[in-house]
């Protein structure tokens, strides 16, 4: 019995490593993630991973801090102490236009981002779950969970195929931990 | 991933042979990695230098009270409300170009993004120094926010634009940034995963435990483009209400309503001048000639000639309206800006912004580094000189003779602007020592596209129209980065 846990394809091209994720796919194999240095397009699509409904998210907190500002104002000029102010009305709807924008872009962007890193498990002191180190550096990485999918040698043989430049049989899932 | 070729007679946007991923990050991360230059080290020098005289500059501000400064009954505003516009405008390039150059996908914008954006954190601090400043009693700062109080609760009033500008300038500042440092994340994780010991666990904290897959990736993008999308407006909102300051006031020379667009296209206007000044002399120090072309340098020169000239015709506009108005005070106004006694201001403020900035119709200015780099230094001080112009100028003689007044700075005005440059300085050469100062993983993304070396290759390949092959080879002469005895070579072959 192998001590493998993860088999990672090594790639220095992103083409190939897309090359590299058909190849597998064709022979049934199932991808456990890739890490790339940078955003590759078309990635998400071929492992199936859904459109990120973080924009509705984002939506949804812009309304909530509009609402919330301008409720505010509301409060504090027309219900708590309105001032006379030439006889002016004191529900003056344009003056509070620059805050409700301000707020509603100011929730857009806090909501949204901490959503992200919520959602994605990021925050200061996190520790780092690295399959390689070089994946942000100049590896594009195809990590396969190991474990069922057997003969390993199959796997590599795909990979190799496919123009890996490296293929690492790693016994422990993340280098990172000490 | 890049199935089609870019167009031969687009520029190519990184420069240099045998480009790799890893030859990019070594690049980008060779002043993070070793220890400084001399070059450095006197930049810091000089600019901490200037910090302390910031400190002492403004202890001595909050001890004495704002009496130290040159302000008079006449002119209640003067050199801290002009710095704190020059400093909030030079900001809006920043976010331009992280924003709406991302927007129109304006690919040359990703290796400058990143101290652009810096560029404006500090400048938008330096800004919020002189607001707290000119409080006179720091402490209460806390009063601009409509926090609940023994006096009633008496609210701050949402019908002045005073609070606009509380709200606009701490929102543009806290969503600036969120955004600089979300770019940031994965730059901080190729550091991390290349570092050993006390300076891995740094980076480690820092990059939020970053990973790289794919969906880290694919939110990672929704998230800035969407915080491109709502940075946008906010930029542009925020010098509107900025110019508010000054346009809903009865002011002749003030009281206009040109005042939001005008403002905006100065701002921009000044901020590409200073990320000018920056990063032609950062390119040079830090080596990075080859991701910080020609192409970037013409290109904001270009959008420098543009705004400029849009602060030109809003210079006009004002001047006509003045005339066509009728009102004898807003005529005195602008008349006094040529031969009151600060005509030498307005002369500053004419002659650089409007006049000097015409010479970028010229190629050959354009793409000249020296005179590109004098060019942002003469916006610069133009641009300060416009502010002054407007606020001293204005105020100084409106409507009562008898309130007529002069203002001159006192050595505590002086030395809290000159030490703000410093502050904002210091700020600038600790980021490019500790952060990775060009986005790595977005310039990794014009490696195949983009680069040099990739269009050498189609060259080689020789499938390309002739005509369009030479017009590159041209456009490569200029570049200060680009071997072009290469390129003969290969015209003979």
């Amino acid at each position: 019995m192998s001590s493998t846990k993860y088999i990672l394809g090594l790639f220095d091209d992103p083409d190939d490593m897309m090359h590299g994720i058909d190849k597998l796919q064709k022979n049934s194999i199932p991808i456990y993630d890739v890490y790339t240095p940078m955003p590759i397009h078309g990635i998400e699509a071929k492992l199936g991973v859904k459109e990120s409904r973080l924009g509705y998210a984002a939506f949804m907190f812009g309304c909530l801090g509009g609402t919330t500002i301008f409720s505010l104002v509301y409060y504090f000029l027309v219900h708590d102490w309105p001032m006379n102010i030439g006889g002016k009305p004191a529900f003056a709807i344009p003056d509070f236009i620059p805050a409700t924008f301000e707020w509603t872009v100011l929730f857009t962007a806090f909501g949204m981002t901490l959503t992200f890193f919520y959602a994605t498990h990021l925050f200061p002191g996190r520790a780092p779950r690295v399959m390689d180190f070089r994946a942000t550096n100049d590896r594009f990485v195809i990590a396969i969970d190991a474990k069922g999918n057997i003969p390993h040698d199959d796997i590599t043989n795909v990979l190799k195929e496919a123009g890996a430049v490296e293929i690492k049989h790693n016994d422990r899932k993340y280098v990172s931990y000490e | 991933m890049s199935s089609h070729n870019e167009s031969i007679i687009r520029e190519p946007l990184i420069t240099g042979k045998d480009i790799t991923y890893a030859k990019i990050t070594d690049d980008i991360l060779f002043p993070v990695d070793n220890k400084p230059n001399k070059a450095w080290w006197i930049g810091f020098t000089v600019a901490s230098l200037g910090a302390c005289l910031w400190v002492f500059a403004v202890s001595w501000t909050f001890w004495y009270g704002i009496g130290s400064w040159g302000l008079n009954k006449t002119v209640g505003w003067a050199w801290d409300i002009t710095g704190f516009v020059w400093w909030v405008g030079i900001g809006h390039a920043g976010t331009l170009i992280s924003a709406i150059l991302l927007l129109f996908r304006q690919k040359w914008r990703n290796s400058i993004n990143r101290s652009a954006e810096a560029m404006t954190i500090f400048a938008v601090i330096c800004a919020a120094t002189y607001v707290v400043g000119h409080m006179g009693r720091p402490w209460m700062a806390l009063w601009v926010f409509p926090l609940p109080n023994q006096y009633g609760s008496l609210w701050v009033n949402f019908n002045s634009p005073l609070i606009w500008d509380v709200f606009a300038i701490s929102t543009y500042f806290s969503v600036s940034l969120v955004f600089w440092y979300t770019g940031l994340l994965p730059d901080f994780a190729t550091i991390r995963d290349r570092s050993i010991g006390i300076r891995r666990r740094i980076y480690s904290i820092c990059s939020f435990g970053w990973t790289g897959s794919v969906k880290t990736w694919q939110r990672f993008e929704v998230v800035s483009l969407i915080l491109a999308g709502i940075s946008t407006p906010l930029v542009l909102s925020v010098h509107t209400i900025v110019s508010m300051d000054f346009a809903t006031s009865l002011e002749p020379g003030w009281h206009t309503t040109i005042f939001p667009p005008y403002f905006v296209a100065g701002a921009i206007f000044s901020g590409f001048a200073m990320v000018q000044t920056l990063l032609l002399v950062t390119r040079k120090v830090l080596g990075l000639e080859n991701y910080i072309t020609m192409f970037h340098i013409e290109s904001m020169n270009k959008i420098i000639l543009v705004t400029g000239s849009i602060v030109g015709v809003a210079y006009l506009t004002e001047f006509f309206i003045a005339y066509y108005s009728g009102g004898e005070y807003e005529q005195y106004t602008f008349l006094n800006r040529f031969i009151g006694p600060y005509w030498w201001a307005g002369c500053m403020m004419y002659g650089c912004n409007i006049l000097m900035t015409q010479l970028m119709w010229f190629k050959r200015v354009r793409t000249s580094i020296f005179l590109s780099w004098t060019l942002s230094i003469v916006v610069n001080i133009g641009m300060w000189f416009e502010r002054f112009v407007i606020i001293v100028t204005s105020l100084h003689r409106d409507f009562i003779p008898s309130s007529w007044a002069m203002f001159y700075p006192t050595w505590v005005d002086v030395s809290v602007f000159i030490g703000s440059i410093g502050v904002f300085f210091t700020c600038f050469l600790l980021f490019i020592r500790y952060f990775p100062s060009i986005a790595i993983a977005e310039v990794k993304l014009l490696v195949k596209s983009s680069s040099e070396q990739a269009k050498k290759k189609l060259i080689d390949e020789g499938h390309l129209d002739p005509v369009q092959v030479e017009y590159y080879k041209e456009t490569l002469i200029n570049y200060d980065s680009v071997e072009i005895s290469d390129y003969k070579k290969n015209k003979l072959k």
